[in-house]
């Protein structure tokens, strides 16, 4: 191998992507509020989540409380129980997730990664925000509206969600549904973002094979999110003029009340099916991002390249496209065409292999890696340890026979909490102690942070682990109190008891990170421009917490992937993507 | 649900395809150096508001493929009654054509400068599509007035619901087109902007037709032999 030295100047200058022009805030409103930049669209997005969040974390507890202590609590009654497992289910999955991972982090992270000014149509992202803050809005209205929310179950399945008798009938499920239809809406207009500013705004030389898995990840997710919500659009749009208008879309014809209803020849597996053509890929949407930032965060924090790259993207691209193929699994008990199973438990096995050779190369990443157990790492550890467990719950529960026994019980509780609950929560964690830094200029502080996570993953475990066990038991899900049942023993209920506690327990550490991230805005450590040594691009921006536009005057131009860490003979344990090769091997020899 | 996996089938052929132009097997960590070096790593020459426009449609597709499911599975249950087709309907499809080939005339009198045929069909299209809405809701009134309403049977809440959509992408469009139209008025130029935003407005038009041709055959039963077979595929 000869290596001649590198020069700058006689080489081609690579593809040239044009510049865009960007938007100058004038007020302290256009800049601060209304702003049409992609950082600060970011934070307004993650905010906003975090908020309602937080009110479907206190929802969990109050749920918790029942659980645990049945008949204790006065101020819990059959009809807000179920109201609150409606509401927690749809915040945690819908505004939360899906808006913090596409909203927060595609937002603050794809323009910064791919080495663009800002998104490609800045006024439209920034009415995404907007609508979705108004969607959010509309959901936590109807907390207040007589009636209160709709206590349908997150599925919203007819026609019990729109029958009388359903809490929330008048109200809760009419805003529902306008929130949720106003959810798409601002979504499809940040995700028309997010894709073609990945498709179209790259730097020179950012090739798609050298994007960060992080892109990649929210890139195909978005993709998904885009053609899959259409479905819960249109069956949202049809349940709400069943509801409305008295049409019989998904309507059988029953008795309501003592009376005939209105309704007749409806079919409500048609909305199950629209529902879980949304509902399935949701889960991929929520997981794919997750799957990309935490093989970023554990190629940095154990300093060495991710192991097989090329798999990686191939099974992103590869789940992304089954997982539209999947959806009935949800739906083995809902009387659909019996055979359907059969079809829909093969796919659902088939998604788990590129689903595996993911955590496999994660593990292999780590091996002889040089780990540093920084709170992001653990975070990420974390998430593979969840993820593989919840992940093996769904084996059990893709398959029709071993399915027919679980259906409704705990067991579904605790397996698609571990797999997109907690998972996904530990990467949302783990990757804000890792970008706070680039967002404030300061680092969080690492000792609280790992009290956070120990808490939390620990109580995690303590959680769902029992739960599995109650499912198995035959405790059902949804049901506001178990009372005196011969095939629950009692230590079931002692153990719905310390499940509780651990709950509340683990709630309080979330606190102590909001603690954590007022307290770190202020006081925390300076942390400079690229605190994790990190390669790809949004750590070599030229000021922390990067300006309007990101990159002062140049953009920056790639010369590398985004995984050159612990490089043999290189001065540093990392080279940034953005760094011109020294020595050059000539054409042929190196291979 | 076989007509939305079909559709999902198409836009995956085209991913697919694009994906195979990116060098998808590439090995990244051996390949450094500036972008020239390596073959086939051209970035996408289009501007990025036609690739966005692409992406919506792929959207609005889905969504209205999502409509066209629905419909093919709630037409099997046995309460389902087809609604007589207004006869207004084709009339407005052959007004809806015309707008789509008055907007064709301006996106070619748009690459050839000629500002007067822009503006000439760009009101012409708008015009056109405006009748072709009032016309919409002539039939609605027309139907209501025979007593089909929209709860009375689901053949009549689809109906309802579906022109609704498509009218409503169809005054959104309007939207833009007004836009177009009035920078074109103002600037009396035909620039490289102007271009563009007539050839945006003229490609979304055509999808609107095409979507219309699609719908108006499955609400009025032209397409029914078609519908049984793809159910008989997937039910």
């Amino acid at each position: 191998m000869v290596d001649i030295p590198y020069d700058r100047t006689t080489d081609i200058p690579p593809a040239e992507v044009p510049d865009v022009e960007l938007y100058h805030p004038k007020s302290w409103w256009t800049h601060y509020v209304f702003s049409q930049d992609a950082k600060i669209i970011a934070i307004q997005y993650s905010l906003t989540a975090s908020a309602i969040g937080l009110v479907a974390l206190v929802l969990s507890w109050l749920m918790r409380l029942q659980l645990g202590f049945p008949g204790t609590f006065s101020f819990i009654d059959a009809n807000q129980y179920l109201q609150f497992i409606t509401m927690h289910g749809m915040i945690m999955v819908i505004y939360l997730l899906t808006a913090l991972f596409l909203g927060g982090f595609g937002n603050y992270l794809i323009p910064l990664m791919v080495g663009a000014r800002d998104m490609v149509f800045p006024y439209v992202n920034m009415l995404s925000y907007w609508v979705y803050l108004l969607a959010v809005l509309v959901l936590a209205s109807t907390f207040f509206v007589p009636g209160g929310p709709t206590g349908a179950g997150w599925t919203l399945y007819p026609p019990q969600a729109i029958l009388s008798g359903t809490p929330g009938q008048d109200w809760g499920i009419v805003l529902m549904l306008a929130s949720l239809i106003l959810f798409i809406i601002g979504f499809t207009m940040g995700g028309l973002n997010y894709v073609v500013t990945v498709l179209q705004a790259r730097t020179r030389g950012m090739t798609l094979m050298r994007l960060p898995l992080t892109v990649w990840g929210i890139f195909t997710a978005t993709i998904m999110a885009l053609l899959a919500f259409p479905a819960l659009f249109v069956g949202s749009v049809m349940l709400l003029l069943d509801r409305l208008l008295g049409t019989s879309f998904f309507m059988p014809s029953l008795v309501e009340m003592g009376q005939l209803s209105k309704y007749g020849g409806g079919s409500p597996l048609l909305f199950q099916h629209l529902f879980w053509f949304f509902g399935h890929p949701e889960v991929y949407i929520v997981a794919l991002p997750a799957f990309g930032i935490v093989s970023d965060l554990i190629s940095t924090h154990a300093r060495k390249n991710i192991f097989g790259y090329r798999m990686m993207v191939w099974a992103i691209v590869a789940i992304g496209a089954l997982s539209f193929v999947v959806w009935a699994h949800h739906m083995y008990v809902s009387g659909m065409y019996p055979y359907f199973g059969y079809f829909f438990a093969t796919t659902t096995l088939i998604i788990a292999i590129p689903t595996a050779i993911k955590v496999y190369n994660w593990v292999l990443t780590l091996w002889r890696g040089d780990i540093h157990l920084t709170v992001p790492m653990l975070f990420a550890l974390g998430f593979i340890i969840t993820f593989v467990n919840g992940g093996l719950t769904g084996l059990f529960l893709g398959n029709v026979v071993v399915d027919v026994p679980l259906s409704d019980t705990m067991f579904v509780v605790a397996h698609f909490h571990m797999v997109m609950g907690v998972a996904p929560i530990m990467v949302v964690l783990g990757a804000i102690y890792h970008w706070y830094p680039k967002v404030t200029g300061r680092m969080l502080n690492s000792l609280l942070g790992k009290f956070h996570f120990w808490v939390t993953f620990l109580g995690a475990y303590l959680i769902f682990f029992p739960m599995h066990y109650l499912g198995l038991l035959g405790v059902p899900r949804r049901y506001f109190e178990l009372g005196d049942t011969a095939f629950i023993p009692s230590s079931a209920h002692s153990l719905n008891a310390f499940i509780t506690v651990v709950a509340l327990t683990v709630g309080f550490a979330q606190m102590v990170f909001l603690f954590n991230l007022v307290w770190s805005l202020f006081e925390g450590e300076p942390s400079g421009g690229n605190p994790w040594r990190a390669t790809s691009l949004e750590w070599q921006t030229p000021e922390t917490p990067p300006g309007h536009g990101n990159w002062g005057k140049e953009l920056p131009i790639v010369y590398r992937w985004a995984y050159d860490y612990s490089v043999p003979g290189a001065a540093e344990d990392f080279i940034p993507q953005n760094q011109p090769p020294t020595t050059r091997a000539v054409q042929g020899a190196a291979s | 649900m076989s007509a939305i996996i079909l559709f999902l089938a198409v836009i995956a052929v085209i991913v697919g395809w694009w994906l195979s132009q990116q060098r998808l097997t590439a090995k990244p960590w051996l390949e450094e150096g500036p972008i020239g070096d390596f073959d086939g790593t051209g970035a996408m020459t289009w501007p990025a508001a036609k690739v966005g426009l692409g992406v919506f449609l792929a959207v609005a597709g889905s969504l209205f493929t999502l409509f066209i499911s629905a419909y093919s599975m709630r037409m099997t249950v046995v309460d389902w009654r087809a609604l007589p087709v207004p006869k207004v309907l084709w009339f407005n499809t052959g007004v809806l054509v015309l707008s789509s080939a008055a907007l064709q005339w301006a996106y070619v009198a748009a690459r050839r400068s000629d500002i007067d045929g822009v503006i000439v069909g760009l009101l012409a299209g708008g015009a056109s599509a405006i009748t072709f809405l009032a016309g919409q809701l002539l039939a609605w009134q027309q139907l209501g007035a025979a007593g089909y309403f929209m709860a009375s049977n689901p053949a009549n809440s689809f109906f309802y619901m579906i022109t609704a959509v498509h009218g409503l992408h169809l005054t959104g469009g309007l939207v833009a087109l007004g836009r177009t139209t009035a920078r074109a008025w103002r600037n009396n130029a035909a620039t490289a902007e102007l271009r563009l935003s007539v050839e945006l407005c003229t490609i979304y038009w055509h999808f609107l037709l095409l979507v219309w041709l699609v719908l108006l055959g499955l609400l009025t039963g032209w397409t029914d032999d078609f519908v049984d077979i793809c159910r008989q595929l997937l039910r």
